[in-house]
């Protein structure tokens, strides 16, 4: 068995969904848990203070972006990121892998590494996994992730078969290389396509190595909803139970909800950030968007139910006249998103350990979907999950009629 | 200190009593003046005008002479607004606004509905002064203007604005403080333009008056470009209406610093002491020095705002205003300039020490040079929002040892050596690339 630097104790279940407590070497979490995106070191327009005070727990920084700029080393210098950006509570790092495939064109996997392009002299690079690892050794997170063997969901054939095997050999190389166990939790991440078979090949692959935690990779990646909590679900089933479970690159907060009832416990997205800048707020009922000109004489909040800074404060005239525009408009917006998905982060929490669960499902879709037109794979989600939400959803079969006489 | 000295700082202290004008919303006191020359400290009172269900908000006491917070929109550029409280206060309770920033909406009638700036912003506690223009987003444009309005420059355009449709701004948005509109115009026009301004303006504020609202303290706006005649014709006429204090605009338009003193000094002359004055357009620290030496009581923080753009953080010593400041001649070299250096700058970039060793700003107790360097690297907001906190909280001292300096007599002496050390700085031949070519001095 390996060092491991985090204890996660469940506190409560709701069939398959868990509310857990999770001790990392920076902070005590609580999961379900959202980490907002800090690529370069920093949330896009929020102060750590202010991160705080919204209750975030844990930060995802890039190491594809903290390795060129300011350099890992640097931050091994100056006594680590958590230190860098003044942070006192967890931190995660991706392998750098991910972002070096859909950021760079000219990357290419091979059995050493990723090569690419250096994006500064135009050199070939490489980036192995034991490089990606000393990087993230040097950055010093409290969860640090393997680099895996990247593939699109959208693509089929024995290329997702390669790159699930490769994955499984990566992490061998991973765990060697991992110089501070003690101090840094290195996550595995289940690859394997929309493959069931594959994928639980990865699950069982990496459950024999006895690590820390785990990631479900290569969702998100415009596959269909169906698809995705079918992954998401045979994944959770066969992974340990005293693990977290991560899914990387998840996402909306209806996403976030399905995913928890499915049994998993930690989820990362740009998404509530980046739809700020172009003005757009996360409510019950699903996005608001404050440029629109219906907006321009709203005195309400963005979200009555809301108590965040911004919603006790300003209306959505006034941010109507900021977004997109000024600085402070996605500043404020930022603030309000974030809060929102870790509202939902706590509500989540607090309604498996209560109890509560199959209810707050209910409401959550009842303000999403007011007609019940509650989609069919998050009927079908639920239904593996053991949620009845038959209060706030119109009949599977009366759908289907909607859905034929309509189309 | 030499006697000598001693004697040409004697501080008259005018009773209070006498000195003191009281308005229904705002009072202000000349505390301190410096007999060798107009400079004063002062202490300004608001009552808040906005009442927040039944509760009197507090009043709000600022010592002059002081500096007010530039804003966009009626909040600072990049400075949450939940961090405002992390500046010293009093000092940081007064922002300024241009009316002209919500040309394109919100619409007078729903910030009414809101109930005004202070409800719009969600800053109770605070005290909001209106003036017309400000350097940054709303720039008066003089070819434009005509006898029946003012027309400024804005990033959504130009706007013609009627003294009408501003008094209905002012009604809508309730500031505690807000000046007349005026016709500012350029140092370059004509004498005939010139003159018309200054009738314009005097028009202006009479209709101004004649829609004034309850609350809110008028500040009158006090013109004549570069010509002593026509600067003190318009300060005499504004000193026989019925305003609060006042506002002198004209400075920063084309206008040289050198010659600033004579028109500053014209109408501060003429100007009743026991008001306060406000200016646009003196950001400099030696301006900020000029205008305060002409009696000045109000500046805005525009400097603050371009600082912050280009990555400057303010540095210069505010313990002992006369101690040698900085050993290390290299940093000084390659990035300051004795008030400031430029956190762009490769020197900083493992430099794990903070702006200004022992500064109780917000980003001095959080964050180093080295990741305030990378944040300006990388192009993240944060970096703005971290300097433009430090720069106020820095400002802010800046404004303390101004006030101390007269209070004690010494202001005379804190200026000349403040603008020599800052001079030898400037012009010293080692200075690096990346000062010369910036629009900040
Ligand atoms: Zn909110
Ligand atoms: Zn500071």
């Amino acid at each position: 068995t390996h060092t491991m630097a985090l204890r996660f104790e469940v506190l409560g279940r709701f069939n398959r969904a868990r509310a857990a407590r999770l001790t990392l070497p920076h902070f005590l979490c609580e999961t379900p848990l959202f980490m907002p995106v800090g690529t370069q070191g920093t949330i896009k327009g929020l102060t750590t203070h202010q991160l705080e005070e919204i209750g975030c727990q844990i930060i995802l920084g890039n190491t594809y972006h903290l390795a060129l700029r300011p350099t890992s080393e640097l931050i091994d210098d100056l006594g680590g990121l958590h230190k860098f950006m003044n942070w006192p509570r967890a931190l995660l790092t991706d392998s750098g892998g991910f972002q070096m495939v859909s950021l760079l064109h000219l990357a290419d996997i091979t059995e050493e590494g990723v090569t690419f392009q250096s994006p500064v002299d135009g050199k070939p690079m490489l980036l192995t996994p034991e490089e990606s690892i000393q990087i993230q050794n040097r950055i010093g997170a409290d969860i640090i992730m393997a680099l895996d063997d990247v593939v699109k969901t959208t693509i089929t054939g024995p290329r997702i078969e390669e790159a699930m095997y490769r994955t499984l050999r990566w992490i061998d190389r991973c765990i060697a290389a991992h110089k501070r166990p003690k101090e840094q939790n290195l996550f595995g991440i289940v690859q394997g396509g929309l493959d069931p078979v594959l994928r639980d090949i990865c699950v069982q692959g990496l459950v024999e190595r006895n690590l820390p935690g785990y990631a479900i990779g290569g969702l998100a990646g415009g596959e269909d909803k169906d698809s995705f909590w079918r992954v998401v679900a045979q994944c959770t089933a066969s992974l340990p139970e005293s693990k977290p479970r991560y899914v990387m690159g998840v996402g909306y907060p209806l996403d976030i909800v399905v995913c928890s009832a499915l049994g998993a416990d930690m989820y990362d997205c740009v998404y509530p950030t980046r739809t700020a800048r172009f003005g757009t707020a996360l409510v019950p009922e699903g996005v608001l968007k404050l440029k629109h000109q219906s907006m321009a004489d709203d005195t309400r909040p963005i979200d009555s139910t809301c108590e965040c800074m911004v919603c006790k404060n300003y209306t959505r005239a006034y941010l109507h006249c900021l977004v997109t525009k000024d600085a402070m408009g996605s500043q404020l917006l930022s603030y309000h998103n974030l809060y929102y998905m870790l509202q939902l982060s706590r509500n989540l929490h607090s309604s498996i350990i209560e109890g509560t669960f199959p209810n707050f499902v209910c409401d959550f879709l009842k303000k999403m979907f007011p007609e019940g037109d509650v989609p069919e794979w998050v009927c079908n989600a639920m239904e593996v999950a053991g949620i009845d939400i038959s209060s706030c959803s119109t009949p599977l079969n009366s759908k289907l009629n909607i859905h034929t006489s309509s189309g | 200190m030499p006697p000598a000295e001693q004697r040409d700082n004697i501080i008259i202290n005018i009773n209070e009593a006498a000195a003191q004008t009281q308005f229904q919303n705002m009072k202000f006191a000349v505390k301190t003046w410096c007999k060798s020359g107009r400079a004063r400290v002062g202490l300004l009172q608001l009552k808040c005008t906005s009442l927040v269900q039944g509760a009197t908000s507090p009043e709000i006491e600022i010592e002059t002479p002081a500096l007010l917070l530039t804003t966009r929109k009626g909040l600072p550029a990049f400075i949450p607004p939940d961090h405002l409280s992390f500046l010293p206060s009093p000092d940081s309770r007064l922002l300024q606004f241009s009316p002209m920033h919500f040309m394109e909406g919100p619409n007078s009638k729903t910030i009414s509905d809101i109930g005004g700036v202070h409800q719009l912003l969600g800053l109770q506690g605070y005290g909001f002064v209106a003036v017309p223009r400000d350097s940054i987003l709303s720039l008066p444009e003089c070819s434009s203007s005509n006898k029946n309005g003012a027309s400024f420059e804005t990033p959504s355009g130009r706007f013609l604005v009627k003294p009408l449709e501003y008094m209905k701004m002012i009604s809508s948005m309730k500031p505690d403080l807000w000046v007349s509109l005026a016709d500012e115009v350029s140092a370059s026009v004509t004498v005939k333009r010139n003159k018309a301004s200054v009738d314009r303006t005097i028009t202006w504020l009479d209709h101004c008056i004649s829609l004034k609202p309850r609350d809110g303290a008028l500040f009158g706006s006090v013109v004549g470009g570069c010509s002593v005649e026509e600067r003190q014709r318009c300060a005499h006429e504004v000193a026989k209406r019925n305003v609060s204090g006042y506002y002198i605009g004209g400075f920063g338009l084309g206008d040289s610093i050198d010659e600033r003193s004579t028109f500053l000094h014209a109408v501060t002359d003429v100007l009743p002491k026991e008001k306060p004055r406000q200016v646009c357009g003196l950001g400099l620290p030696e301006e900020v020095l000029q205008g305060v030496a002409a009696g000045i009581d109000l500046f805005d923080s525009t400097y603050i705002y371009h600082l912050t753009l280009e990555g400057f953080a303010l540095i210069f010593p505010l313990n002992d205003k006369c101690k040698q400041y900085e050993s290390d001649t290299q940093l000084c070299s390659m990035a300051s300039d004795y008030t400031k250096i430029n956190l762009k700058a490769t020197v900083y970039r493992k430099d794990a020490s903070r702006i200004v060793e022992g500064c109780e700003c917000y980003t001095c107790q959080n964050h180093t040079k080295a990741y305030i360097n990378h944040l300006l690297n990388v192009h993240e907001m944060l970096a703005q929002i971290l300097l433009e906190i430090h720069n106020t909280h820095h400002y802010f001292s800046f404004f303390r040892l101004i006030r101390e300096a007269i209070t004690e007599g010494k202001f005379e002496e804190f200026r000349q050596k403040f603008i020599e050390r800052r001079r030898e700085h400037l012009l010293a031949p080692s200075l690096g690339a990346c000062e010369l070519q910036t629009s900040v001095r």
